[in-house]
């Protein structure tokens, strides 16, 4: 029976050989200030778990930083059983059986409203999710003849993206978040997600979806958000999970 | 330069006889409107500078009460220079002041008054000019006194947000071979309809551009030119909302480049094509008097679209991009036109093609200095696959003799640059440079072969675009999204608000000197003494 316990293999089962690279303050000028960068190097991968350790490379950058490349063998072992990792939910639909789902369970177009919010002018992704063109070969959104989508672009503002949001009888909501300075993605996703419980108490809120790079999927219920997207994320598995929301609750109350 | 990939030269002049028919309307335009931000921009030339208690420039104060007093249709100069004399403030910070508290009447001053109000406002931008003027002297004396690295020019940037942080890493990045710095400016500027205040501290990905910013590292960027015995030069954005007080700053800071492109703000940040387009003539006059070489943005075209099927609508931003350059005054060596190596390296003979367009855009602008982007869209995370994929984008630079190498990370996508990511990618390109620098001499592309066909084709698509750019008009192709396809309608996105049509009687003392460069020369003497410069 096969081991749920495993080590990182780099040639032979086992090994338990890893890489790192790593820069560490210090100068690597004369010999006596080589040899104490390598013994830094070296005391640092220790207390990371490599044992035995090698510095492999090591290079002076200007005259007060050096780079080193590491191996080295971990003795940690990592237990199989003991992963956990958010599963899709939701099936991977084609086009035509997501716009199906929609005018079977509408009988009218799905409203999506995409933005930017906070300070973040990074279009990129939600006009990768959103536009025709879409992405990774998947064509975005607006080319489902059964969504509607309003693409409000970025900056925007959390009241006016409710308030757009109502209007336009939103189904779905979908934040594009890339920039990460301070958390920014976090604290704004948290802010939309509180600013539509306020404004649809009496229910009929739109699925709330955010997306980027920096994102952890498995943070929705945190966030307050009913699901997130990271990195590589294409418009057809959003396109799914919005489809996958009209199952459970049509009215989204 | 003969063609390396049989270009036929009446096919390049259709081109660009096309992309002049498709700008024409647009430049008509731009003459005939004003933006509030082209008034700041005359009131920053004048002298104003500093902001309220809320950090809102003088200049925005001053612009928002002439507007509400009498209308900007006939610019702010006449009513500001009337009041100005009316008042007896004499001096345009006490009169912002008095404005933005509501204690200043402005009106349109006519005979007499109109006189002395002009010769007084003309006077005082001139006063802005001849600083400028002085800059780019110094400019002159600096890298006579130094020297002009060797092209390609290596382009690094900084990002952190923290002027007091950028400025060391500049300096180590110029120490470690980078011959300009990029400052990344903090994303939200560009939606901002005001240019920020002060040295600054704080920003999201990216540090405010901000006149003290500017200054703060073109002077520590002398200072290390002058230690390496190469002078250095430096970037920012004059791109978003405020084009033409950022290029005004710019030329009073000596910036060396800065990134303005015709449509990137339209497209990618979903400001108003008229607002961009009005702004953009503006900026661009006066980035052409200060010496300073623009960057264009092509190259985030094929991060939304796909790097093969848009590779022409590159080339037909770059035409028009040229078009409205020189328009504004811009001289071939300021256009540092925009491209990328951004196709998926999945393709077959992918960097064939990226051969051809790079190839393609050498010949077609050859006293361009062409700014090449590395990859972006390809990194996937695997660093060392993108390693590789750098150097590919260096070897394609070199063979292409692009101007400006645009260093990639093999992080890109990942985090803001490790000091070990630059310290890598600078060893990657002094690799290839060292390696393979002079392939471009010996590469002779067969004329019938793939890469020589590939660059005809894609000329042949930029040319059949234009012609349906010509036929629907400039701004309908926007909306319908030609460029970066994102759709921009004419009336959407931010910043309409702020445009202006000009009346009969508009008049404004920094246009009078930028639409006639010839009866307004350069000064010689510039108003600020310069530092000494010491020989290396």
């Amino acid at each position: 029976m096969k081991s749920d316990l495993i080590r990182p293999y780099g040639d032979t089962t086992g090994d338990g050989r890893v890489q790192v690279s790593f820069t560490l303050p210090v100068p690597f000028g004369s010999e006596t200030e080589r040899a104490r960068a390598e013994g830094a190097a070296l005391q640092l991968a220790g207390k990371m778990g490599l044992d035995p350790a090698m510095v492999v490379h090591a290079k002076g950058i200007g005259p007060d930083f050096t780079f080193f490349i590491v191996y080295g063998r971990v003795g940690h072992l990592v237990d199989m059983s003991a992963v956990t990792v958010a599963e899709r939910a939701f099936p991977l639909l084609s086009a035509q059986e997501v716009n199906l789902r929609i005018r079977s369970a509408l009988g009218r177009k799905f409203v999506v409203v995409g933005a930017c919010i906070g300070t973040d002018a990074h279009t990129v992704g939600i006009d990768a999710i959103l536009n025709v063109k879409g992405h990774a070969g998947e064509k975005g959104l607006e080319y489902y003849r059964e969504m509607r989508v309003v693409n409000m672009g970025a900056q925007v503002g959390v009241p006016d993206l409710v308030a757009r949001a109502r209007a336009e009888g939103a189904d779905a909501v979908l934040v594009s978040q890339v920039v990460t300075q301070r958390d920014a993605h976090l604290s704004n996703a948290r802010d939309m997600a509180g600013a539509f419980r306020d404004a649809y108490l009496s229910g009929g809120r739109p699925v709330l979806v955010v997306g980027g790079p920096r994102f952890d999927p498995s943070a929705a219920t945190a966030l307050g958000v009913d699901a997130i997207f990271g990195r590589g994320t294409t418009p057809r598995e959003v396109a799914s999970y919005l489809a996958s929301t009209l199952d459970l609750e049509p009215a989204h109350a | 330069m003969t063609s390396k990939l049989g270009l036929d030269p009446a096919v390049v002049r259709e081109a660009r006889e096309l992309a002049r028919k498709a700008g024409e309307p647009i430049t008509e335009m731009a003459r005939t409107h004003s933006t509030v931000s082209v008034e700041r921009a005359v009131l920053r030339l004048a002298g104003l500078t500093g902001a309220d208690g809320d950090g809102m420039p003088w200049v925005n104060r001053l612009t928002d009460a002439v507007r509400d007093g009498v209308g900007l249709e006939h610019g702010v100069a006449l009513p500001v220079w009337h009041a100005l004399a009316a008042s007896g403030h004499h001096d345009l910070r006490r009169l912002a002041e008095a404005a933005a508290a509501g204690t200043v009447a402005f009106r349109l001053p006519a005979g007499s008054d109109a006189r002395v109000a002009r010769e007084a406002a003309a006077q005082a931008v001139r006063k802005g000019f001849a600083a400028i003027d002085g800059q780019r002297a110094q400019r002159s004396r600096m890298i006579a006194a130094t020297a002009d690295p060797a092209k390609p020019w290596i382009y690094l940037i900084v990002a952190t947000g923290d002027i007091y942080e950028d400025i060391p890493q500049a300096q180590a990045a110029a120490r470690e071979g980078a011959d300009i710095i990029a400052v990344i400016r903090s994303t939200g500027q560009s939606l901002l309809d005001y240019v920020p205040e002060g040295a600054t501290r704080e920003g999201y990905a990216g540090t405010y551009a901000t006149q003290e910013n500017f200054r703060l590292m073109r002077a520590a960027l002398d200072e290390t030119s002058r230690e390496l015995g190469r002078y250095v030069r430096l970037t920012n954005y004059a791109s978003g909302l405020c084009m033409p007080e950022i290029a005004a700053l710019a030329g009073l800071e000596r910036l060396d480049m800065m990134l303005n492109d015709c449509m990137y703000g339209i497209i990618f940040r979903d400001i108003n094509p008229r607002r961009t387009f009005i702004d953009q003539r503006f900026s661009r006059q006066v980035h052409a008097r200060a010496g300073i070489v623009i960057n264009t943005g092509e190259d985030n075209y094929l991060t939304t679209a796909d790097a093969v099927d848009a590779a022409h609508t590159v080339v037909v931003s770059q035409l028009l991009n040229e078009y409205f350059g020189q328009e504004a005054g811009l001289a071939d060596a300021q256009l540092g036109l925009g491209h990328a190596f951004e196709i998926n390296p999945a393709v077959p003979d992918s960097f064939l093609l990226e051969l051809a367009h790079a190839q393609l855009v050498r010949e077609l602008f050859p006293d361009a200095p062409l700014k090449y982007m590395p990859p972006t869209k390809h990194m996937t995370g695997n660093v060392f696959a993108g390693y590789l994929l750098d150097a590919f984008f260096n070897l394609c630079g070199l063979m292409t003799d692009q101007s400006i190498l645009l260093i990639g990370m093999m992080t890109e996508g990942i985090h803001t640059p490790f000091l070990s990511d630059r310290d890598l990618a600078l060893e990657n390109v002094r690799y290839v440079r060292a390696a393979a620098g002079r392939l471009g001499e010996s590469f002779r592309p067969e004329p019938d072969g793939f890469v020589a066909t590939r660059a005809r084709e894609v000329l042949g698509e930029a040319t059949g675009l234009l012609r349906r750019i010509c036929g629907e008009g400039l701004l309908r192709a926007i909306a319908d999204g030609t460029f970066g396809v994102t759709r921009r309608p004419p009336d959407g996105g931010r910043g309409l608000d702020g445009v202006v049509v000009k009346a009969p009687a508009y008049w404004n003392p920094a246009a009078d000197i930028l639409d006639h460069p010839e009866q307004n020369p350069a000064v010689s003497p510039p108003t600020r003494t310069p530092e000494p410069v010491e020989a290396p």
